[in-house]
């Protein structure tokens, strides 16, 4: 089992409560995912920045001298907004790659995401509690994804908790589980693709990666995807401009879709979708199997 | 006419006081609000009671019903009336995944589409359902009936035992050993029955049947691998 929602906002009036509505519809999935909880917010960019979001077991030690030393290495300002156990760097459009480089160093640190506007929390633990931590209520933007995991496949650690980014402000949650992930993993190591778990989901994420730097749209990604990948799930993942759900073709994992005026919302049960606004009169509907949907601004 | 607000007062209450009536024959109809997607409402009732669902419910709503007459004003997450011996469970919405799995008896109508796996082993369920089907539906389905005035996902029937398929739209695939079958007179007056309890105004020669080719009933060397 395990939990994902998502909420996709076309009613800008409804941006600063994005927090808040996806921290419910997470909460109420605990039920499919108590073990650990993680989301994707997607808020404001600034023109000529880029973000990157990082996590530390030992944030007390890592997080203080970070933003220096990493300023120091790229030569050029980086800011450092600490959220408890992550922290979002801005840093200058462009030093993404250089960053990353610099940061691979520095023990102790997992990049979870990086991109214009993506910035991704995700921990062990109950989604409430997960939620508290980072005050993702309090967050804006507009629109974002949320899992609860309920673990089958690898350890309950915060490596292997959703959302995994698959990209610059990309990223992947998954409800099932891949059968041939172990093959894959080896397939795509040999082609240079770093996967840092024994996580299936990690290796979804990092199978579609891999296809997009081979030149394949999203879309084209998850097409493929339902060629490549041998198993069960319900993907949605998340962009720059909005988000995207595939189911395999067996289409066991649950889904549904609400949609207004105001929004496209996403729930492994229609429980999630019961606090939007005005879901009474949403539509509603299960979406396909073997079906590529995208919602984008 | 009782009315159980769920969220105020709890799904086991619910549930409890539904199974309490067991054995009798109740004549007050219940109307339950709130159901906000929860699951199993209204299950293992044994009494021949009314009850209305006012709103959209989570997995298993009507379960394993006995004698009840239970309406969902809303739509129903998978595993709707699964493993129903009898009475009426009537969906105006849609129904999600195996929708009546396993039912031995009673009539199951949905008013809306229903998803893959519907009617998945039944045993003796009618089901009628007046939008489409999903795939898988009817897969090792052994007796009943299924009514379908809509399409019909892939692979209908697969493995089918001796339930009894309609369909009035398109089936996108038939599964292994299930093929189409002559509709004869006895049929269409089965089918004409179960279309006026299920509250359809399609004709019955509208339909096509499907069935069992049986040719997987005994074990044939030809199909090991």
């Amino acid at each position: 089992m395990c939990g994902i929602v998502g909420l996709f906002l076309k009613d800008p009036t409804l941006e600063p409560r994005m927090g808040e509505l996806l921290t419910g519809m997470l909460v109420t999935m605990t039920d499919r995912g108590p073990d650990s909880a993680g989301v994707a917010i997607y808020g404001a960019g600034r023109d000529g920045e880029a973000k990157l979001t990082v996590q530390s077991d030992a944030p007390e030690e890592v997080f203080p001298t970070l933003a220096e030393t990493l300023s120091a290495r790229l030569g050029s300002p980086v800011r450092l907004s600490r959220n408890d156990t992550h922290a979002v760097l801005h840093l200058r459009a462009g030093q993404v790659p250089e960053a990353r480089a610099a940061l691979r160093e520095v023990a102790n640190l997992r990049i979870m995401s990086d991109g214009d506007r993506i910035e991704i929390y995700k921990e062990v633990g109950l989604p409430r509690d997960v939620a508290a931590r980072f005050d993702l209520p309090a967050m804006a933007g507009t629109h974002g994804i949320g899992h609860t995991r309920m673990a089958t496949e690898s350890a309950v650690t915060t490596e292997g908790a959703h959302p995994f980014s698959t990209g610059a402000d990309q990223c992947l949650v998954h409800n099932g589980s891949l059968a041939n992930h172990n093959a894959l993993r080896r397939k795509l190591r040999r082609d240079g693709v770093r996967i840092e778990s024994e996580n299936d989901t990690e290796v979804g994420a990092a199978y579609i990666t891999w296809k997009m730097q081979q030149g394949a749209s999203l879309g084209e990604a998850l097409e493929s995807a339902l060629e490549d990948l041998d198993g069960f799930f319900t993907f949605v993942v998340g962009t720059k401009d909005g988000f995207g759900v595939v189911r395999d073709p067996i289409a066991c994992k649950p889904a549904v879709m609400a949609e207004t005026d105001r929004y496209v919302a996403f729930g492994s049960e229609y429980r999630a979708l019961v606090n939007l606004p005005g879901i009474d009169s949403a539509r509603v509907w299960e979406p396909e199997p073997a079906t590529v949907y995208f919602w984008s601004h | 006419m009782a009315t159980y607000d769920i969220e105020a007062d709890g799904l086991r209450g619910l549930n409890a006081a539904l199974q309490q009536l067991a054995g009798t024959t109740p004549n007050e109809p219940w109307e339950v609000v709130n159901p906000r997607g929860s699951h199993a409402i209204a299950v293992g009732l044994d009494a021949p009671l009314d009850v209305t669902i006012k709103g959209s419910t989570g997995y298993y709503c009507a379960g394993m019903n006995k004698q009840a007459t239970i309406r969902v004003a809303g739509s129903v997450g998978p595993g709707v009336a699964e493993n129903m011996m009898s009475g009426t469970v009537i969906v105006e919405g849609d129904a999600s995944q195996y929708a009546g799995a396993t039912g031995h008896g009673g009539l199951l109508v949905i008013k809306g589409n229903a998803s893959s796996r519907c009617g998945i082993s039944m045993k003796g369920i009618d089901i009628v359902v007046h939008g489409n089907i999903g795939h898988m539906s009817a897969f090792m389905a052994q007796a009943g009936n299924l009514v379908v005035c809509g399409d019909a996902g892939e692979a209908l029937g697969d493995s089918l035992y001796e339930a009894r398929l309609f369909v009035r739209g398109s089936v996108k695939s038939l599964g292994a050993d299930c093929v189409e079958k002559e509709m004869r007179p006895e049929h269409l007056e089965l089918l004409a029955d179960l279309l006026e309890r299920g509250g359809c105004d399609a004709r019955p020669e509208e339909f096509r049947r499907y069935g069992s080719a049986r040719k997987l009933y005994h074990f044939n060397i030809d199909n090991a691998y």
